[in-house]
């Protein structure tokens, strides 16, 4: 499992600090981070310069600057919404009160707040539903695609199911999946909104393959001599799978997980947007749709957030797979 | 046996029904609603404000009623998910529920009691187009003279024609207010919309068209226009400004030039729902009338208000100034060219929130005209489905629960003694023909262009 020392990235600016600084050392943390920070700036420099340039329809595309300005409009947005969400809770209780005493055989409900979601609820929404069909997509590719490797009648079976499903894109399932659950989703007082099954089966079925492919190839390609070990041990099947499989399919099982993650949070924003689901991709339609002068620095927001969310659902998986793997080399970058 | 059985439940849940729903009391207050929360459903469009309003001033709560706005991609999901409960009601174009009660389209009983403004559409032509009209379009004072009649236009679609390219136009929907005006002005002109044949299974109304019409979403309207993908288009507010802040498009005329003050949207809910729900219907007209009040109150005075929150991205969105243009009490026609308009939004004035059978008739006469409904009908029919359709018997309790309560006087609202549901007939036409709703069949017989 992970140790807990001080991390080694640290050791160069640890030396930094103390002034006992070697070349090397330099070196990392010019890597780590003067180049990064250097490539981000001429990033920005040049958007600011080709945004000035273009002139749309809605006035000119946004630069950094307006795109930070409606960052802080959406928290001053959030923070009114919470504001009235409490003023509406206080509403309610008023309400509550005022029937009780006219009518006291009503049984009290107690209302969420119906007001208009945030970007910050709508990055929520879509995070919830990401991360269910992820777990979902998983839950199904890891053990098919275990069986898959150690057999190859399974494999001979499945593999033309694979080929032809894998290329499928999230638009075409939608109106299938969407039609299936307002059919089989028949509840009068439904636990959970109809649009959050449609885009979570929609993320399932997309971010399904990557997952499953590497699993089956992981299994497949477990060293020989490891195979051997398990027969001259005589390992019962499970026993083999948890012992031998498992562990050398690791690295490329991570692998699948996190092309799976990532193709998940594409296709959510995608199945949202064309669904007009609650979630960022929602958001990102309504601003085109409300096509007033902020609406494009609004969307760039959205695009901006989408990509660090990407980031760091990539990193999380990093350092899951760091945490779990033996052989620490195939969890580099 | 079995039927016996089923015979007895229904007998049973009908005696249920009628002692549990006795909507209206005998002090002339509503009883508790059956269902307090509710989802309404409505387009990105200017005419959708009694919804915010009633949701922002709080009269939805005073009714007791929790309501969650929410805006709909295009008027077919918001149709479809009325019929299918997932919403309880929503903002509909008038043709929808008439048109959806007599199947053309989806089929589904869809009531309406609360008709939500009068006029508020206008239809653009681009830069180009109207720079090739304009030579035809009387002037005075340098200025084109208004209403601009579609006359000007023809010798435009016979060149465009000439050239080889059809020349097409954007509506919102096949059974939209704006299909009809657009078909009306064009029509006026002397241009054909073109026919539906439904019964031949065409669907595009556009049989001997010399403009082609077709379906966008409203707030795609610009865009398209851009695009080139059409020429031209039919919608309302704020769209038609929209394209004159994006220099994109001139807006020629508006649905108020067409025809003075004509209904334009309603607040349609499924007639199993309204049956299901009594009292939280006539709770939900009662705040919808006191929006729409809100509205038009001391001379249009709340108006600035209302286009802040309507300005609201989740509301219609655009900006601030795109929306006031039109919401108070002006219009921009070509860029510079603003000019007073005061009615161009009604919400209450003129007894607009009444749903007047009258006016559910002017929409079966077009749909006939254009062959939405493909064979001639008596003029009780017309009669019949705007009974099934229009209901102002909701109106009335919900109009006398507020005077009971105080909120709202007697003046506010027609003479419900002796109402009939029908206005006087009507001019006020681009066209100078006169609508009598009594008689549907000699209205249609009166137009050169259209089915009778």
């Amino acid at each position: 499992m992970a140790t807990l020392t001080a991390p080694q990235w640290m050791a160069p600016y640890q030396a930094l600090i103390k002034g006992q600084i070697n070349r090397s050392q330099m070196q990392a943390i010019l890597r780590q981070v003067l180049w990064p920070v250097m490539g981000i700036a001429v990033f920005l420099l040049m958007w600011q310069l080709a945004a000035s340039h273009i002139d749309t329809s809605l006035g000119k595309f946004p630069g950094p600057a307006a795109v930070w300005e409606q960052m802080g409009n959406l928290v001053d947005e959030h923070q009114q919404a919470r504001q009235r969400e409490a003023a509406f809770h206080e509403r309610q209780e008023k309400y509550i009160a005022m029937r009780l005493a006219q009518d006291p055989d009503w049984v009290p409900v107690h209302r969420d707040y119906t007001g208009a979601p945030t970007f910050f609820d709508q990055i929520g929404t879509s995070l919830i539903t990401v991360m269910s069909g992820f777990l979902l997509a998983s839950v199904i590719a890891i053990p098919l695609g275990i069986v898959i490797g150690l057999s190859s009648t399974v494999h001979a079976a499945m593999n033309p199911l694979i080929q032809l499903f894998k290329p499928v894109s999230p638009l075409a399932w939608l109106p299938l999946v969407t039609m299936v659950v307002s059919a089989l989703y028949t509840s009068s007082d439904p636990m959970v909104a109809k649009s959050f099954l449609n885009s979570m089966f929609t993320v399932t079925l997309c971010c399904l393959w990557p997952t499953l492919l590497n699993t089956a190839v992981g299994v497949t390609s477990v060293s020989q001599d490891l195979l051997n070990v398990s027969r001259v041990l005589r390992l019962s099947a499970l026993a083999h799978v948890r012992k031998i499989v498992l562990p050398s399919a690791l690295p490329m099982m991570f692998t699948g997980l996190r092309l799976s993650l990532g193709i998940a949070w594409m296709v959510l924003i995608a199945a949202e947007m064309l669904a007009q689901n609650p979630g960022l991709g929602k958001f990102v339609w309504d601003e085109f749709q409300n096509g007033s002068s902020q609406s494009l620095s609004r969307i760039m927001v959205a695009v901006v957030v989408i990509g660090l969310i990407g980031f760091l659902l990539d990193r999380l998986m990093l350092m899951l797979q760091r945490a779990l793997v033996w052989d620490k080399t195939s969890a580099q970058r | 046996m079995r039927a016996i059985k089923q015979g007895l439940g229904r007998l049973m849940a009908a005696l249920l029904m009628s002692t549990l729903s006795l909507p209206v009391l005998a002090d002339g207050t509503v009883g508790w609603p059956e269902k307090a929360d509710l989802k309404f459903g409505f387009i990105k469009l200017t005419d959708m404000a009694p919804l915010a309003i009633a949701y922002e001033k709080g009269y939805f709560e005073d009714e007791g009623l929790f309501v969650t706005l929410e805006a709909q991609a295009n008027w077919k999901v918001l149709l479809d998910r009325v019929i299918d409960g997932e919403l309880d009601g929503a903002h509909m174009l008038a043709g929808q529920p008439l048109g959806a009660t007599i199947g053309y389209g989806t089929k589904a009983h869809i009531i309406t009691a609360f008709s939500m403004d009068l006029n508020g559409n206008g239809i653009t032509v681009s830069n180009d187009v109207w720079q090739a009209m304009k030579a035809h379009v009387p002037m005075k004072d340098g200025k084109p003279v208004h209403p601009i009649k579609a006359d000007a236009l023809k010798p435009v679609v016979e060149q465009y024609r000439k050239d080889g390219k059809p020349f097409k136009m954007g509506m919102v929907f096949p059974v939209s207010t704006h299909n009809y005006e657009l078909r009306y002005w064009l029509a006026a002109g002397g241009l054909n919309p073109g026919y539906y044949a439904p019964d031949k299974g065409d669907t595009s109304g556009q049989r001997q068209a010399d403009v082609l019409l077709s379906v966008t979403p409203p707030p795609q309207m610009p865009a398209t226009l851009e695009a080139g993908t059409i020429y031209g288009y039919c919608v309302g507010e704020p769209w038609n400004q929209q394209a004159v802040f994006k220099g994109i498009g001139v807006p020629v005329v508006t649905d108020y030039g067409i025809w003075k003050n004509n209904p334009e949207k309603v607040f349609g809910v499924s007639k199993t729902w309204a049956d299901q729900y009594p009292n939280t219907h006539i709770h939900v007209v009662k705040a919808l009338i006191r929006a729409a009040k809100w509205l038009d109150e001391n001379n249009n005075a709340n108006r600035p208000e209302a286009v802040k929150i309507l300005s609201r991205p989740n509301y219609v969105g655009a900006d601030y100034d795109v929306i006031a243009n039109s919401m108070t009490g002006t219009f921009e026609y070509e860029k510079g060219d603003t000019r007073p308009v005061p009615d161009f939004n009604v919400f209450f004035r003129y007894h607009a929130t009444y749903p007047f059978y009258s006016d559910a008739i002017w929409y079966l006469t077009q749909m006939r005209r254009w062959g939405q409904i493909s064979e001639h009908k008596p003029d009780s029919w017309y009669m019949d489905v705007a009974k099934s359709v229009y209901r102002p018997d909701i109106y009335e309790k919900a109009a006398r629960a507020l005077i009971a309560e105080g909120k709202m006087s007697a003046g506010d609202f027609p003479d419900f003694d002796n109402e009939d549901g029908f206005k006087p007939p009507q001019t006020g036409f681009i066209d100078d023909i006169t609508y009598d709703g009594h008689q549907p069949n000699a209205y249609l017989a009166k137009f050169p262009i259209g089915l009778k």
